[in-house]
């Protein structure tokens, strides 16, 4: 005689949590930057770094907290994202401290601006304002869900942060900060990042059907309806204006690149793809017809060293020294603090900050780093599969996807193979805005993986269960 | 929604994968390329990171040094001792303006990047030892590098000496000279120094020795009498020429080429018509055997390439050319130009028994540790003449030093051979001369040593410049300096 238990099994044994295992993980993606500050110390001084057991303290502090929270409000969570985005981050602090020790880069500051603040107290700072606000995210956010609520606010929200640079000065040719006194600097592109793929999944989840469906049939491709046409072209038309009013060649693409994945995924459309790419590569070789600094861009993708040959200045000298420096790292790299990268003398720890990791850590050191942000979006990618709700995929892809995008446009361009755009490496770059809003997005995701990894609540007993149990030989 | 998301997870990874395949392709396909790309200026860094290398002569004297200075990018700076003197040999090694011959051909392990020292810098690296670059072991001799270069003085010209049995090079003066010390830091003042030395019109930095082609002139003849006896012209050194005076120019109805003074040289012997160096007969022996013999001939002893010793020398040049040109390139008169090495290598191949060894500077590379990383092998270049016609022209030569024009290159005790020679240049001939003496000197077992000497026009009157009196005096003291080296 069996005995006679719950028959609906599935769901009913709780998932293991994995948050053991996140914990785990979470040791070494603290105790592998500290041994990376205590190597740039000995190399660079000989010594190891007085505000090395601060530094541990520091990321290890942030790094439990950040895991107690996931541990209490988001049991169920992915265990990768966490000691993933954690040791990126502590890779980039210790990066951005190695070159704050570069008598070359203090020099040039001091040129240019009479002194020389480092950079790594900030990004400190910065960082744990950006795990308060995934601490903040896990907080608030109990379900992803809910943000569809503000689909059309989400949109007015990311345009206007798109717009808000248009009215600032540019910076370096290209006009994607604003500045506010006192405050310093902000990026909110990259804010916008998050809350527009927001507005596409709330958008698209109620239209998916529309854009899907009616469409006709031409030349073996779906073509959609004229009306349905509208958001797309609007959508690029903002891209382009982007493009032109900013000169922000990286944004630019990000955002088209995202809301064409993102109609994919909702229309399962091929024919989104193949306008998609149509209408990037015609607005792109537009605007890089006229727009002069886009142009630099292009030029000095195509030949990096073509202004060694005559002055050495401007964008095609950066992206000559990066390659420079890559091919100089080798196989693997001449070690953390003992590179010459500080010889890209602008935007060494931030737009070119992979140049360091390409000379200091090497092939080896490069493919470990590159292997850790496509862990990320495969995270990402895997918790869009798993989400139960068209809303949770849509997102978790759009975020995903963007973050996929960004390491490519960035990575990409400063190892010339595609056009140098100015956006940062998620983490790694010294930035606040870029590590503040990264630290968002990982909330979110996580956020969107508990939900989908968390146990189906068990169907409440039929009040029948009982009596069709009943028949017994 | 599932499909989509799988097309785009592939995608994202497509993305990373050409992230990481261009990864590769910069830092491992294109590392070593872009490691040496004349635009990265971490190879100036890392060619004074440590204390340089230095290079050495082959009687032990260190010719350079490093000295350290206080620079962000340049931990040290290069130095040389008697850098006017030597800079024929190293070259120049500068913080601002690359380096050139041997600082530059063996930088690799004068810095000590090279792959041969990788065990060095391992085991520094855990012994903790400082990092150091190898030593160049040069093949110069520097007595006799002192005497070409003093012996030069303030005139413009150069020197060359090998050691005919080996290749090895013994001396390589060039003057003027540059110190290369004046411009290896990277400060305003090493600029503008290398600035004057450039525009100097003078051309300080100009490396005559390998890099300057002149006229040959007279000593061009032992080229043309060797191809005389390997063509078997004349029977042997001593049957008359049949040569008229004047000699008229062949296709030409009364182009007459003369001798310089009154001298013996109608229907002379080869003997006689080098001691005396008679332009009829070396031009008429010149156009009997022709164009292409005439060339075969120079070839062999080195015209027409250039020669890495490992420096670059400039190709000394034997063109084609018309019957009168042809006969006129016999005696060094017309398109035919030399380095003062190539003179050089004639009189050694003469003196080495007809056999041309292949020139060289760098004896041995050394770990800083002296432990041997590679040594150069003599090697034979080829063999412009028989034994028995390089005999032959031994005794001409020497007959020259002995009764010739070149008695001024005489050594007590010791044989001499050689050859003068005063070549005119210049639209018709109105620059002033320049004065070429090449010998070579004879001890027990073969030849030591064998020298050319050019002196460029100096404002003495014609008659002084000829080769005997100014540049056989050098060569002579040159050889001198060798021969004093061996005992």
């Amino acid at each position: 005689m069996s005995v006679v238990t719950n028959t609906t099994t599935i769901g009913a044994i709780e998932a293991p949590s994995r948050r053991n295992t996140e914990l785990a993980l979470l040791i070494f993606a603290v105790a592998i930057p500290v041994f990376a500050y205590a190597n740039v110390g000995l190399a660079m001084t000989g010594k190891l770094p007085s505000g090395m057991l601060g530094y541990g303290l520091g990321l290890g502090l942030m790094a439990g907290v950040a895991h107690l929270v996931v541990r209490k409000f988001a049991k169920y969570a992915d265990p990768l994202l966490l000691p993933l985005a954690t040791l990126l981050n502590g890779l980039g602090l210790v990066l951005i401290w190695r070159l704050d020790q570069s008598p070359r880069l203090i020099q040039r500051a001091k040129n240019a601006w009479g002194k020389f603040s480092p950079d790594a107290p900030h990004q400190l700072l910065y960082t744990a304002i950006g795990v308060a606000l995934f601490i903040g995210v896990l907080l608030v956010l109990k379900d992803h869900r809910i943000l569809q609520r503000y689909t059309y606010i989400s949109m007015a929200v990311a345009l206007f942060l798109l717009v808000l640079p248009m009215f600032f000065p540019a910076v370096n040719g290209a006009k994607i900060w604003i500045s506010i006194p006192g405050l310093g600097t902000i990026q909110p592109g990259e804010f916008a990042k998050i809350i527009i793929a927001v507005f596409f999944s709330g958008y698209l989840m109620v239209k998916r059907d529309a854009l899907a469906l009616a469409s006709r049939r031409f030349m073996g491709l779906y073509l959609p309806r004229g009306r349905d046409l509208g958001p797309i072209l609007v959508i690029w038309a903002l891209s382009i204006l982007i493009l032109v009013f900013e000169t922000d060649l990286g944004t630019s693409l990000l955002f088209f690149g995202l809301f064409v994945v993102m109609l994919y995924v909702a229309t399962e459309r091929t024919s989104w793809i193949v306008f998609g790419l149509l209408m990037s590569a015609v607005g792109a070789v537009a605007v890089a017809s006229f727009e002069p600094h886009v142009q630099s861009r292009v030029n000095a993708w195509i030949d990096p060293f073509a202004c060694y040959k005559t002055d050495k200045t401007g964008a095609c000298q950066q992206i000559g020294d990066a390659i420079l420096s890559f091919g100089s790292g080798g196989t693997l790299g001449t070690g953390l603090g003992q590179g010459n990268s500080d010889l890209i003398g602008f935007a060494a720890n931030a737009d070119f900050i992979l140049s360091t990791v390409g000379e200091e850590l090497g092939l080896a050191g490069m493919m470990a780093l590159l292997l850790i942000y496509g862990l990320i979006v495969e995270r990402g990618v895997r918790t869009a599969l798993a989400a139960r709700d068209p809303f949770g995929k849509l997102l978790a892809i759009g975020l995903s996807g963007a973050f996929a995008l960004q390491v490519f446009v960035v990575a990409g361009g400063v190892m010339g193979l595609i056009p140098l755009t100015g956006m940062t490496m998620p983490f790694l770059a010294q930035g606040g805005s870029s590590v503040i809003a990264n630290w968002a997005l990982i909330g979110i995701l996580i956020r969107i993986s508990d939900t989908a990894r968390r146990p189906a609540p068990a169907p409440a007993p039929s009040p029948d269960a009982e009596m069709t149990q009943v028949v017994r030989p | 929604m599932n499909k989509p998301l799988r097309r785009i997870a592939i995608f994202c990874g497509l993305l990373v994968l050409s992230l990481m395949i261009r990864d590769n392709w910069l830092q491992y396909v294109r590392a070593d390329e872009l490691n040496a790309s004349k635009y990265n200026r971490r190879v100036q860094i890392e060619r004074f990171a440590h204390e340089r290398g230095n290079i050495i002569t082959a009687d032990g004297q260190t010719i350079t040094g490093s000295t350290e200075t206080s620079g962000t990018d340049f931990k040290y700076k290069r130095v040389w001792k008697d850098g006017a003197m030597w800079s024929p040999v190293t070259g120049y090694a500068s913080q601002t303006y690359d380096a050139s011959q041997l600082e530059k051909i063996e930088d690799s392990v004068l810095s000590g990047t090279d792959n041969r020292l990788f065990f060095d810098r391992t085991l520094s690296m855990f012994t903790g030892e400082k990092k150091q670059g190898g030593n160049v072991v040069t093949t110069l001799n520097s007595a006799a590098q002192k005497a070409a270069f003093q012996g030069l003085g303030d005139k413009k010209g150069a020197v060359a000496a090998l050691n005919p049995q080996t290749g090895a090079i013994l001396a390589l003066a060039s003057t003027p000279s540059y110190d290369p010390s004046v411009f290896a830091g990277n400060t305003y003042k090493d600029g503008s120094n290398y600035k004057t030395l450039l525009d100097d019109k003078n051309q300080p930095m100009l490396n005559r020795a390998l890099r300057q082609t002149y006229p040959p002139g007279s000593t061009f003849k032992v080229v043309t009498a060797a191809a005389a006896l390997e063509n078997g012209l004349y029977s042997g050194i001593d049957e008359p020429t049949k040569s008229p005076v004047p000699y008229i120019l062949p296709d030409t109805a009364h182009q007459p080429l003369n001798n310089e003074g009154n001298i013996p040289c109608e229907n002379a012997t080869l003997k006689v018509a080098l001691q005396w160096s008679c332009n009829t007969v070396f031009g008429k022996i010149s156009a009997d055997l022709g164009n292409d013999k005439m060339k075969a001939e120079a070839e062999k002893f080195g015209f027409n390439k250039e020669i890495f010793n490992p420096v670059r020398t400039d190709a000394s040049v034997y063109p084609k050319d018309n019957r009168p040109q042809n006969a006129m390139a016999g005696i060094g008169q017309a398109s035919n130009r030399a380095t003062p090495l190539q003179m050089a290598m004639v009189a050694a191949a003469v003196a080495n028994d007809g056999k041309l060894m292949k020139p060289y500077m760098v004896d041995q590379l050394q770990a800083p540790n002296v432990d041997v990383l590679s040594k150069t092998q003599p090697e034979q270049m080829s063999q412009p003449l028989s034994a028995a016609n390089a005999q032959k022209l031994q005794k001409m030569m020497e007959f020259v030093v002995t009764d010739g024009t070149g008695t001024n290159a005489q050594i007590p005790g010791v044989t001499v051979g050689g050859k003068t020679g005063t070549a005119q240049h210049g639209v018709d001939n109105n620059g002033n001369p320049y004065a070429w003496f090449i010998s070579y000197a004879k001890s027990g077992d073969g030849s030591p040593v064998a020298v050319a000497v050019v002196i460029e026009g100096s404002d003495t009157t014609r008659d002084d410049i000829a080769g005997g009196k100014l540049a056989a005096p050098i060569a002579k003291n040159v050889m001198k300096a060798v021969l004093d080296s061996k005992k």
